[in-house]
């Protein structure tokens, strides 16, 4: 029977996990909207986000500054990838981007177990986010509650960017229209930099904010990818509000299934992908218009 | 390349390739490296292909990736320790082995590293690749249960000797035993055994459980064999079972069941990273100061993760920790020989690794062939040997060895005199009048050739 303490503790873990996957994804389909590359490293970049913000909790005991530290290493290393290797791709078939991308993941990935090793490792929960909150019909860990917040907080900052500055302008309309940007004289590249390194610092961001729920690993951004990829198919692929509705529902999806039977969790997040799919081609919140 | 293996129609040609290469080795070699086998047997798995050679081969497959790659890591470390001092003919493996001199019968021996990523299919194809192409003698490594299983009926099929490593489901010694299968570690049925009376002293009759179960062979002989032990010797019962896929990263489902379940004690059979995940989310729900946590398949390094202040009082049972080197002169030995080869103190996959490939090479010597039958009937002749946790024997009707539980409890922080001092060893629980009878688990160890 439905234990009703249960079903909404259960939709609180949702939230949690939605919000996080809502900012993973919205860094995803940024980066495919406005580049048209689909950057299959987005999951390698959430896990080095996780142990470059590890290094600098490690050396300072300040999770503020690991968060910081954690989040400002992926965009650098965004703009980097951007400008060493993923520039020189956007002219080439997909195959080669997605083949790329794919590599480029196993390099970082690989690059951090080589420096890490295989062992966890653990950011602790901030203390003023420790410990549990009493809701009065359930209790539930403080930190996750204060992800959310996070998160949306990060999400807000993302959108003022994205709708309200001109960089923003530029990247909506470069999601419209990639080749009518570039015929009005504006300079691509440099938008195209920053909006990688952008899209790189969410997943980085992320990566980080997680730390202190899930002990951080080599792998552990390899599902995260592929939930990812969800969320972006049923919010509307490049689109900002879908991949944050997406994120919501995806989370939603996975934890009320695992309510009932956890091994069927992925498994009705596809089905809901396929249907969304089937209902409308272009995802809940996607345009028309894009090829 | 799977299919190489296979194919029903290629067993007979590679047989006669072998035994064309084995007997062309034979001509080669120097009288008596191969023993008399060679001049009677017909070939069997690698050999005599294996040994025509002046080293043997060891195939080794372990998790490098994913869930269990730290435990599979370290066993790596105890299986190259242990090669380096059978090449080097070190005092410690002759402890084990009496009859080493230097390598095996003379012959050097050399290894590969395969990732098995935890998976049965993955770990099958790397070491059918290690059989076909480096012709190994032995094959090696296991962190899952699932891929010993699966390696267990690999071995069987090919006729090359396998030796699990980690491997703590009933099964691999029970229903899925095979005549080409030794295991060195303890399993669910001991391990329940030996810790159930200590948990129904500590924590008193008809307590209630709540298990936290990884959803494959492991998980489940563990939690039906806690749960028998418990209901019989303390009538314990149980509160609710919590069953998550290998890999699980976030537990807050199962945790939330735990919580409302009204349980007194929780035992956490998840292994690898799933028990740090598992053991740090219980302890951020406040589980952990509401119920006792009792871990009856410890993870190699699970206190070194979650820490000190979650793991004090913490009940577990494992096959190896490493200040029984204060009872036991080869455990001293291991430790110092491991610290000076990689600066830390050896887990118990280390151990299990070393200890496999040192009784594999006393097994070997005493057959004084390298002829899988009869180095399995070398195994079977259940000679005691010392071992790192004193003298130990492997059972001939079902290829376990007998040897020791060891239940610790974890100290506090103030009580420990080093960073890696985690545990009191409670008991050193001898497991010969516990074990199950051989048979009881539906073992049939299939025939020699």
């Amino acid at each position: 029977m439905i234990n009703w303490a249960n079903l909404v503790s259960q939709m609180f873990n949702g939230l949690v996990l939605g919000a996080l996957l809502a900012l993973i994804s919205s860094g995803l389909t940024i980066i495919y909207g406005t580049l048209g590359v689909l950057n299959l490293a987005h999951g390698a970049l959430f896990t080095l986000g996780g142990y470059a913000g590890w290094v600098v909790f490690n050396a300072t005991g300040s999770y503020g500054l690991a968060v910081l530290g954690g989040a400002s290493v992926v965009l650098v290393a965004g703009v980097v990838i951007e400008r060493g290797l993923i520039r020189f791709f956007y002219d080439r078939p997909p195959e080669d981007q997605i083949l790329v991308t794919f590599g480029l993941g196993i390099v970082i990935v690989e690059l951090i177990r080589l420096a890490f090793g295989s062992l966890s490792r653990t950011v602790d929960t901030p203390s003023w986010a420790s410990g549990i909150t009493s809701l009065g019909f359930m209790i539930y860990p403080t930190y996750r509650l204060a992800i959310v917040g996070i998160v949306a907080a990060a999400l807000l900052v993302l959108y003022v960017v994205l709708y309200r500055t001109r960089l923003g302008m530029i990247v909506r309309a470069g999601i419209e229209d990639a080749g009518m940007v570039g015929a009005l004289g504006i300079n691509v590249d440099r938008v195209f930099m920053a909006v990688f390194g952008i899209g790189a610092m969410a997943a980085g961001f992320a990566g980080i904010v997680n730390a202190p729920v899930a002990p951080i690993t080599p792998d552990i951004g390899d599902d995260i990818l592929v939930e990812t990829f969800v969320v972006v198919v049923i919010g509307g692929v490049g689109s900002f509000p879908g991949a944050v509705l997406g994120g919501l529902i995806a989370g939603e999806i996975l934890s009320i299934t695992s309510m009932f039977d956890p091994a069927y969790s992925q498994v009705m997040l596809f089905a809901a992908m396929t249907i969304v799919l089937v209902a409308r081609p272009h995802g809940l919140l996607g345009s028309q218009g894009r090829a | 390349m799977v299919t190489e293996i296979g194919g029903g129609g290629g067993v007979s040609r590679r047989a006669i390739m072998k035994r064309a290469v084995g007997v062309a080795g034979g001509l080669a070699l120097p009288l008596g490296a191969l023993g008399p086998a060679i001049a009677d047997d017909a070939p069997v798995g690698t050999y005599p292909a294996g040994v025509s050679g002046s080293s043997v081969f060891i195939g080794i497959c372990t998790p490098r990736t994913g869930t269990y790659a730290a435990q599979g890591e370290d066993e790596i470390k105890g299986y190259q320790l242990a090669i380096e001092h059978l090449n080097a003919g070190d005092d410690l493996i002759k402890k084990i082995s009496p009859k080493t001199t230097k390598g095996v019968l003379g012959k050097e021996v050399q290894f590969g590293i395969a990732d098995s990523q935890a998976k049965p299919n993955t770990a099958v194809e790397a070491q059918s690749n290690f059989i076909t192409q480096n012709k190994a003698m032995l094959i090696t490594g296991s962190v899952s249960s699932a891929v010993a299983v699966a390696i267990n009926k690999l071995a069987d099929r090919e006729k090359v000797i396998y030796l699990p490593c980690i491997s703590g489901s009933n099964d691999t010694t029970g229903k899925d035993c095979v005549r080409y299968s030794f295991r060195e570690c303890f399993y669910a049925q001991t391990a329940a055994q030996a810790i159930a009376p200590i948990m129904v002293k500590t924590f008193g009759k008809g307590k209630k459980i709540a298990f936290l179960t990884p959803d494959y062979t492991y998980g489940h002989t563990v939690r039906q064999s806690m749960e028998d032990a418990l209901k019989t010797q303390g009538e314990w019962t149980v509160a609710t079972n919590q069953v998550s896929p290998l890999g699980t990263t976030d537990f807050s489902t199962y945790l939330l069941n735990v919580a409302n379940s009204g349980a007194d004690v929780v035992i956490n059979i998840n292994f690898g990273r799933d028990a740090v995940q598992s053991v740090k989310q219980a302890q951020q729900f406040g589980i952990l100061a509401k119920m006792k946590l009792v871990v009856p398949y410890y993870t190699p390094f699970l206190a070194d993760q979650v820490g000190s202040d979650v793991m004090q009082g913490v009940l577990a049972a494992t096959d190896y920790w490493w200040t029984l080197e204060d009872k036991y002169p080869l455990a001293k030995m291991f430790n110092a020989a491991f610290k000076a080869k990689y600066g830390s103190n050896p887990e118990w996959g280390a151990n299990a690794a070393y200890m496999q490939i040192a009784m594999w090479a006393d097994a070997v010597e005493r057959a004084g062939t390298f002829y899988p039958p009869d180095v399995i009937k070398s195994y079977e002749k259940g000679v005691t040997v010392d071992s790192t946790v004193g003298p130990v024997h492997f059972r001939p009707e079902d290829h376990q060895l007998v040897r020791p539980v060891i239940i610790v409890q974890g100290k506090k922080t103030a009580d420990m005199k080093g960073k890696d001092d985690f545990f009191d060893v409670l008991e050193i629980v001898d497991s010969a009048p516990l074990m199950q009878k051989p048979d009881a688990f539906g073992c049939k160890l299939g025939g020699y050739t």
